[in-house]
């Protein structure tokens, strides 16, 4: 039997190993002792073995073996014993381990102990780690000994109920009454414990929030006391918080705080953190519940003065409140903008990211110039996370509020210089869509465009924007004149280079080599002089590595030689785009309209549009006239289907058949196979046979249900006697008529 | 609270106290990255960070980071608090702490702090009633252990004098020896405000 070696020596010795694989070394030396030791019967050195087991444990090495000897110790009677075998059941069991409901009797003998400090053991692992069962079995426990017993064990009592009632939501009802007496407790520790647990109650129930808000008058007294003392800050933020849940929504329970938070408002002292803290309580109660207006606007000031406050915390947590509030009050918060605007300029990035958010949410009408400077200047510095959230916000406020067309233009045009890179995919559109609506600056946007393509081609979505418009607006760049910019003087030759050095770049994404492309070609009706140079350029790219350049220049060669006499036409300048017309809206005309429409609508067996990249087309379906579509078609044997749709997700297919054969058919039988989420539920047929020359027919419904939205397929397979013979043929479905490309 | 963490600059695991259920390997997952995160920032910045959907409090105190998740309704100044109480009680307790009297009587800083915290909560807002109460329960574990070394077999004490306050028999002496070999490294500083609260 190896001696026990003492907890601090092995300490040290983990320590002391110079390499991991000598710590492991000496780990499990230990562990095997540690093993060996838990083996063997009581001896004096159980409660070191399990902590040194348990620093093994926080070191991260497996450490599960220990658990039954924690079950163990906790039943011993030794207090050192039963100490290191709770902590030892915090640490290694959860009550995801099978372990954990053996101490549960052990706690319950433990809670009935006459020493207070085994009751606080078992209590403080009860909050830990309880699992829901142990808290049921063990919740009239911790009721009795909410309401007999020593304050101590009082305040951990109702700490712990606060955990069962988390974890049990129902045994909130047997703490109410415990929890109401509690509330007259002097002592503090105790009076912390039962408002905590009145706030957890009240929060998952509505009822017992009625009943509580009968106490506001009484915590309203206990925190004038509390304000007076100027004693514990925890405590007072208990009170106020639960004095905000007690308020909510509520004018009289409300009415009754006014003068406390005013009070508390005033007199805190805010020079140390606890009287920040208090005040921030204060500040979210007083936002939150139904107070008068002198109030708010004391709120509000008291965070405008935290956000002139040296130290980062305090202005971080302002600045978050103001959020919350700048829906709500927004004047209040304009008044404070300069100040959020400098913090727009602060070291951490948690504080830049508050500042942007809140400089985002005021931006307005009135102030839109000086603010977007400010965010533009933002944007070229700030970090590479908030670089994408902050280009969107700019798009936003400048689409809503921009005085000017010209400056919407300058602003889109910054954040692409800027964060090109960054930004969502449907700004190139929408900024192309802009320009062409403002027409009177187009020369002044191709000019712009045209010199930042100069200085730099790293930024798609800039060049795309710009190459096209240099293609649109070729014309206008070439004449040289602009009274919004200085004039330069800008050679064919300068702009074909330009294009050139995009199409062969290899910073270029295949998409913007075909904007540049396209550019290219257009301008051969703008230019005079070096059509054939563009003539050259375009044909070398019809061999082509990549497909869609390759189909572009073949079709531009195709147009230079053979359509020649369509050029100008077809490359004339694009008429002005319509907001919101991009995308095909088939059927897009509303459902009112369509409710009694004309079978005419829809063609006999016209199979439904291919989905489109950006809008799918939707077919509506027509509600009383199902369209029928031909399925199969053999041998003489007709299935066709027509569908209707009952629900969301619930459908109902209808397969006719019928015979244009000159012999009967008989024993027709249809079977049905779907994907495997849909259900599928067959009805009887109207028969199985089907006499010659189409007389008559057999219908089978069926019906799906596709609550998981797939798209729909299905299989079906007829079998039918037809003059003596077998027959057997499966036809699968994939489109439905009145349903859309996806199958919903 | 969610749970809390002390680690050391190397991102070396000190002490960590889970008041949610999660498995053994969601715990090392959220340890690492949460002790990446921390470090990973400059010591100048703001004490709160977002992290997943928790909010994380931190601060620093000589060589160690005390770190807690807390909830979105939880008032994140209170917390801040929290962490300054529990260095305060661990500074009364061990008289100057450092990070090496948490390493070698870790388990006596878990005790403080199940004293200080129960179920993520604050039990105690005053400062001297959870030290006496810690020392009360030191008393009773070390009374119940010397009876036992003296009388073995004998479960009742006899000896009052034992209780005598002050003096702790045996492991503190012994624990004053042993530091004077090894080099303070880590000292924490608390700035003096702090002493005369």
């Amino acid at each position: 039997m190896s001696p026990s070696v003492p907890l601090q020596e092995m300490i040290r010795a983990i320590r002391s190993a110079r390499t991991q694989c000598e710590e492991r070394g000496v780990i499990q030396r230990e562990c095997a002792a540690i093993r060996a030791q838990f083996r063997q019967a009581d001896n004096g050195g159980r409660s070191h073995n399990l902590a040194k087991l348990l620093y093994v444990h926080m070191l991260g090495y497996p450490a599960h073996f220990g658990q039954m000897e924690c079950v163990r110790m906790i039943a011993s009677p030794r207090y050192s014993e039963k100490r290191v075998g709770y902590l030892g059941a915090m640490m290694l069991l959860d009550e995801k381990q099978d372990a954990s409901l053996l101490i549960t009797n052990s706690i319950k003998n433990d809670l009935s102990h006459s020493n207070q400090y085994v009751q606080s053991l078992a209590l403080c692992t009860l909050a830990c780690m309880g699992s829901a069962e142990m808290c049921r079995d063990l919740a009239p426990e911790i009721d009795r000994l909410l309401r007999a017993s020593n304050s101590y064990i009082k305040k951990k009592a109702a700490l712990c109920a606060v955990h069962i009632v988390r974890k049990v939501h129902d045994l909130g009802e047997l703490f109410v009454p415990a929890a109401r007496s509690l509330l007259a407790e002097k002592n503090h520790g105790v009076l912390h414990g039962a408002v905590v647990l009145i706030i957890e109650l009240c929060e998952r129930n509505p009822e017992t929030l009625e009943r509580f808000r009968k106490t506001v008058p009484d915590l309203v007294q206990i925190m004038k006391g509390l304000v007076l003392s100027g004693y514990s800050p925890e405590h007072d933020v208990r009170i106020l918080r639960l004095l905000r849940i007690l308020g909510r929504n509520n004018e009289g329970a409300s009415d009754a705080m006014n003068d406390l938070l005013a009070q508390v408002a005033t007199n805190t002292d805010s020079t140390k953190t606890v009287g920040n803290a208090v005040l921030y309580e204060t500040v979210l109660t007083v936002l939150d519940i139904k107070s008068e207006s002198g109030l708010r606007v004391l709120a509000v000031n008291i965070l405008g003065r935290f956000l002139l406050n040296n130290d980062r915390n305090i202005r971080y947590i302002a600045m978050t409140s103001l959020q919350k509030i700048v829906g709500t009050d927004h004047n209040a918060v304009q008044r404070h903008r300069g100040t959020i605007v400098d913090c727009l300029k602060d070291q951490d990035a948690s504080v830049k990211r508050r500042a942007l958010e809140l400089s985002l949410a005021l931006v307005s009408a009135s102030n839109i110039r000086s603010m977007m400077k400010e965010l533009l200047l933002f944007l070229s510095s700030c970090p590479a996370e908030l670089k994408a959230h902050a280009a969107s916000g700019i798009f936003n406020a400048a689409e809503r509020y921009a005085p000017s067309q010209r400056w919407h233009i300058d602003t889109i045009l910054h954040v692409l210089t800027t964060a090109g890179g960054d930004v969502r995919d449907e700004t190139v559109p929408n900024l192309i869509q802009l320009i062409t609506n403002a027409s009177e600056l187009h020369c002044y946007t191709v000019h712009k465009l045209y010199r930042a393509l100069l200085t730099d081609i790293s930024q798609q979505s800039l060049v795309q924007v710009a190459c096209w418009c240099i293609g649109e607006y070729g014309d206008l760049l070439l004449r040289g004149e602009c009274q919004e910019t200085e004039a330069v003087q800008v050679t064919e030759d300068d702009v074909l280079d330009a294009l050139e050095t995009v199409l062969q770049s290899h910073m270029s994404s295949p998409a913007t080599r075909g904007f540049a492309l396209t550019a290219t070609m257009k301008l051969s009706t703008r230019i005079t002089d070096n059509v054939d140079r563009i003539r050259s350029i375009v044909s070398i790219y019809g061999s082509c590595i990549d497909v869609e350049l390759q189909q572009r220049a073949v079709e531009y060669n195709a147009l230079f030689k053979k359509y020649d006499h369509m050029r100008a036409a077809v490359l004339e300048r694009m008429p002005v785009i319509e907001k919101n017309s991009s995308g095909h809206t088939n059927g897009e005309t509303t459902g009112e309209a369509i409710k009694d429409i004309q079978p005419a609508k829809v063609k006999q067996g016209e199979l439904l549009l291919p989905p489109q990249p950006a809008n799918q087309g939707f077919l509506i379906c027509i509600g009383r006239l199902a369209p029928t579509v031909p399925v199969y078609e053999k041998d003489g044997v007709t299935l066709t289907l027509s569908c209707e749709k009952q629900s969301d997700t619930g459908l109902t297919v209808t397969l006719t058949a019928s015979n244009s054969t000159e012999s009967d058919i008989s024993s027709f039988t249809l079977q049905a196979a779907v994907p495997k989420s849909v259900q599928l539920h067959m009805k009887a047929p109207s028969g199985d046979s089907l006499p010659a020359r189409g007389t008559a027919k057999v219908t089978q419904m069926v019906v799906l249900n596709n609550p998981n939205k797939v798209s729909l397929k299905m299989r079906v397979r007829i079998s039918y006697t037809s003059q003596g013979s077998a027959f057997q043929d499966t036809v699968q479905i994939d489109s439905f008529p009145g349903l859309d490309a996806a199958g919903q | 609270m969610q749970f809390m963490l002390l680690f050391s600059r190397q991102g070396k695991l000190r002490l960590q106290k889970w008041y949610v259920p999660l498995s053994d390997r969601e715990k090392k997952k959220i340890t690492r990255e949460l002790v990446q995160t921390v470090l990973a920032r400059k010591p100048k910045m703001c004490s709160f960070l977002e992290w997943r959907d928790l909010k994380i409090v931190y601060k620093r105190y000589a060589s160690l980071y005390f770190c807690c998740a807390i909830e979105d309704q939880d008032n994140e100044l209170i917390t801040l608090e929290i962490i300054h109480r529990y260095v305060e009680l661990l500074d009364k307790y061990f008289g100057s702490v450092c990070e090496l009297d948490i390493i070698f009587n870790f388990e006596k800083a878990y005790f403080i702090l199940d004293e200080f915290l129960l179920g993520g909560e604050a039990q105690e807002t005053s400062k001297k009633n959870v030290l006496k109460a810690i020392e009360q329960a030191d008393l009773l574990q070390e009374n119940l252990d010397f009876q036992m070394r003296l009388f073995a077999g004998r479960q009742r004490s006899r000896d009052a004098t034992q209780r005598a306050g002050g003096n702790r028999p045996d492991i503190n002496t012994v624990h004053s020896i042993i530091i004077i070999h090894v080099p303070h490294t880590h000292i924490l500083h608390l700035p003096a405000a702090v002493r005369s609260r």
